[in-house]
């Protein structure tokens, strides 16, 4: 009797520790911890939110509920590709590890063991072309979309002339600062302005060198492709110098609230490219606070809630689980894999009309995905640090980058790595 | 001579420069010279000793997360906030409280045992205190103002431009920071030449037997060392935490202090001052000169290359103890 009692306690035990069951499994790459904790908490709440919201609300999705295992990886490779073998033999589909590093060292694995590697505004910005990346997906922008999106809006700025201005670019000195080179210096053939490359060492707090240059240079703009406390000791110290604001613009990963509120007034004016709406004026959040918020099961507490960084981490998770509801719908059931979830988002298409049915009117541009192109339109609009009211502003519609300069280059781009990496490109026709 | 209009801008540059880095290396060199342990966690208690002048500045309750967490609540704010002086005191005698724990808890422990024991023991603790100082004032990043001026001076600006055609920059921040930590130096020659404990301090850093022998308390200026380190922690972190925001990040300036130790020496006050000063100036100067051959973002490598050059020569470093064993 006592032995039957301990194996009924055990067994009980046993499927009390166990995961509930849970057909959809999104794991969440985050970093918590480390130099770039503070960006990544914001994100991470953001993506976790809006599964929960489906959960509450909706039961999941197609009644499958989706389950958020985080795995801690500081913002360091090694143990974001430990996270990934952790959790891919655990029914795993897609992975946004938000990291440029963990993403290049994913990318081989994802399609060998045919996972989706999903990637929004980051990554290797040659995973656009389907033909070669089958399981990599960028949409709705990439590092070049964003510098061809801020030399149009200069260009716009300028009446359409850049010749003879300066341009300098202040990079993050690793392989996602250094994205957005080659791209910048064939705009700048095309447009005939002079640009110069600045790097800043990572993390980046001490940059005095840098911004006596840019002193000294007097460029007429300034682009950052900044991260972490590169962002914020770089608008300090343009404030410093005294260089104007609203001539200096940051990639959508150097435009969160943690950027600019450390320094203060000074950084009123700043510019950022973004991809997504932020702060709350959108009527997902009457839902979001009525199952998520006020039930006290938002990320921490939601006090992010609203802010660029949250906002971005939820605007992955509705490409996700937009491309979830595709995915089932062409597979004709509920519990997807991978496989599926892939052709998901190949024939993903978020029209306006389906963003404000979600309850989020204009907060990304259309996504309209296929075998070939699995970055979308590369569009994305600028915003403006407002210090007095301590929010952004959104002061351009969606814009198109260059394509006629871009395509060219990831043409090259991917087909350099499909012949490094013995891969035939797959026919999409 | 334009060049040398520039550089005579970036050479001052680097000497301000110089001087938030040796601010940083005094707190190494504090303990090293006092104990022989080279603190890992100095970087670490700069950022915590940061995080707690932010939080007590702003009325944030402290573990606000955690009590939240595990009871419900909604505690974020305590409804006050507490002027700078006062916040900085009260950050102060936390840094004291901190010592005293440290010492409590972990060093007493390990008296007579090896340095790298001892080193050992400074990587575990900057890691709990990385942990602590998250869970207690929370990850995000804080924005520090305790009314230190930033921005150029305008003064110098328009002085040089009447005298180059240039104006240099000169941020009033650094400024400020150079006048602190002079101060902040003179009183630490003053306070261990003139004082009791300043001298007990010096006997112990010469031989701990000896001192020992002559009544004086191990345990004592063990507290009364890592005190002043974690103060000298404190004004570092107010410095680099008003240039871009009080976040893990800071814990790393202590990278900017290795080259400025190994230059000057680990257990020289003037030394980490110069040291300071010949990396800020060295890495500054070859950035300008030499950066744009080689694609810029020389700074962090340059200065540990300046350091081993000058290990080179005089291994103790500039002002280091020469040690001779004879066997």
């Amino acid at each position: 009797m006592k032995t039957k009692l301990t194996a009924l306690a055990l067994a009980a035990t046993l499927a009390a520790a166990a995961p509930a069951r849970a057909e959809l499994v999104v794991p969440s790459l985050s970093y918590r911890t480390g130099p770039y904790g503070a960006n990544g908490t914001q994100y991470a709440d953001g993506f976790a939110d809006y599964f929960t919201l489906l959960n509450e609300r909706d039961g999941g999705i197609g009644g499958e509920r989706i389950q958020v295992p985080e795995c801690e990886t500081a913002y360091n490779t090694e143990k974001g590709v430990e996270c990934y073998e952790a959790t891919k033999d655990t029914g795993a589909l897609v992975y946004n590890p938000l990291s440029t590093g963990i993403t290049y060292q994913l990318i081989p694995k994802v399609s060998v063991d045919k996972k989706v590697l999903y990637t929004p505004g980051y990554g290797r910005t040659s995973a656009k072309n389907g033909k070669v990346f089958e399981w990599v997906f960028n949409a709705p922008a990439n590092y070049w979309d964003g510098a061809s999106v801020a030399i149009k809006y200069l260009l716009d700025e300028n009446g359409g002339d850049l010749s003879g201005k300066k341009i300098a670019l202040v990079y993050h000195n690793s392989a996602y600062g250094k994205e957005p080179i080659r791209t910048l210096q064939k705009l700048s053939e095309k447009h005939g302005f002079e640009l110069s490359e600045i790097p800043i060492d990572p993390p980046g707090q001490e940059q005095k060198s840098q911004w006596l240059q840019i002193r000294r240079e007097r460029p007429d703009y300034v682009i950052m492709y900044g991260w972490g406390v590169m962002n914020q000791a770089a608008i300090q110290e343009a404030a410093n110098i005294r260089f104007p604001m609203e001539n200096f613009i940051g990639i959508w990963w150097a435009g969160s609230e943690v950027d600019v509120l450390p320094v203060g007034a000074g950084a009123n004016g700043y510019k950022a490219l973004t991809f997504n709406g932020v702060g709350m004026d959108y009527p997902v959040y009457d839902d979001m606070r009525k199952f998520v918020i006020e039930p006290g099961k938002a990320s921490q507490g939601g006090q992010y809630v609203g802010s660029a960084l949250y906002s971005r981490g939820m605007y992955a998770a509705v490409v996700i689980a937009e491309a979830i509801r595709k995915a089932q719908e062409i597979a004709g059931t509920a519990a997807i894999d991978a496989q599926q979830l892939r052709d998901g988002f190949e024939q993903l298409d978020i029209t306006p009309e389906r963003l404000t049915e979600i309850g989020l009117p204009d907060f990304g541009p259309e996504i309209s995905l296929s075998c070939a192109n699995h970055g979308g339109s590369g569009m994305a609009r600028l915003q403006q640090w407002d210090a007095e009211a301590k929010q952004w502003n959104l002061i351009s519609d969606f814009t198109e980058p260059d394509q006629e300069v871009l395509e060219p280059l990831i043409a090259e781009d991917s087909e350099a790595y499909a012949k490094e990496a013995g891969i035939t490109p797959r026919d999409c026709n | 001579m334009e060049q040398l209009i520039f550089a005579g801008e970036v050479f001052l540059n680097g000497l301000m420069t110089g001087v938030m880095y040796a601010l940083v290396a005094l707190g190494f060199v504090l303990i090293f010279k006092a104990s022989g342990v080279f603190n890992y966690a100095q970087g670490v208690l700069a950022l915590f000793a940061a995080l707690t002048l932010v939080g007590i500045q702003k009325g944030q309750v402290p573990f606000a997360d955690l009590i939240n967490a595990v009871f419900g609540s909604r505690l974020e704010q305590f409804g006050w906030t507490v002027p700078a002086a006062l916040a900085i005191v009260l950050a102060a005698l936390v840094m004291v409280l901190l010592a005293f724990l440290i010492e409590t808890l972990i060093l007493q422990h390990l008296v007579g045992q090896a340095p790298i024991i001892l080193f050992m023991a400074t990587i575990g603790l900057a890691y709990f205190l990385e942990g602590l100082g998250d869970v207690m004032w929370g990850a995000n990043i804080k924005a520090l103002d305790v009314g230190l001026p930033q921005g150029i001076s305008d003064g110098i600006e328009q002085v040089t431009a009447g005298w180059f055609g240039y104006g240099y920059f000169i941020d009033r921040l650094d400024i400020w920071a150079t006048i602190i930590a002079a101060a902040l130096v003179c009183a630490l020659v003053l306070f261990s030449q003139y004082t009791r404990q300043g001298r007990a301090m010096r006997a112990v850093a010469d031989d701990h037997q000896a001192a020992l022998s002559v009544g004086i308390s191990l345990r004592f200026i063990w507290v009364m060392v890592w005190s002043i380190a974690g103060f000298v922690a404190l004004v570092a972190g107010i410095m680099w935490g008003t240039k871009s925001g009080v976040q893990f990040s800071l814990s790393l300036i202590a990278l900017k202090a290795l080259p400025v130790l190994m230059l000057g020496g680990f257990t020289s006050i003037p030394g980490a001052i110069v040291g300071g000063l010949i990396i800020g100036v060295g890495e500054k100067l070859f950035e300008f000169f030499i950066g744009p051959m080689v694609g810029g973002a020389t700074e962090n490598w340059f200065a540990y290359v300046l350091a081993l050059l000058f290990l080179v020569f005089r291994p103790q470093g500039l002002f280091g103890e020469r040690i001779i064993e004879r066997v």
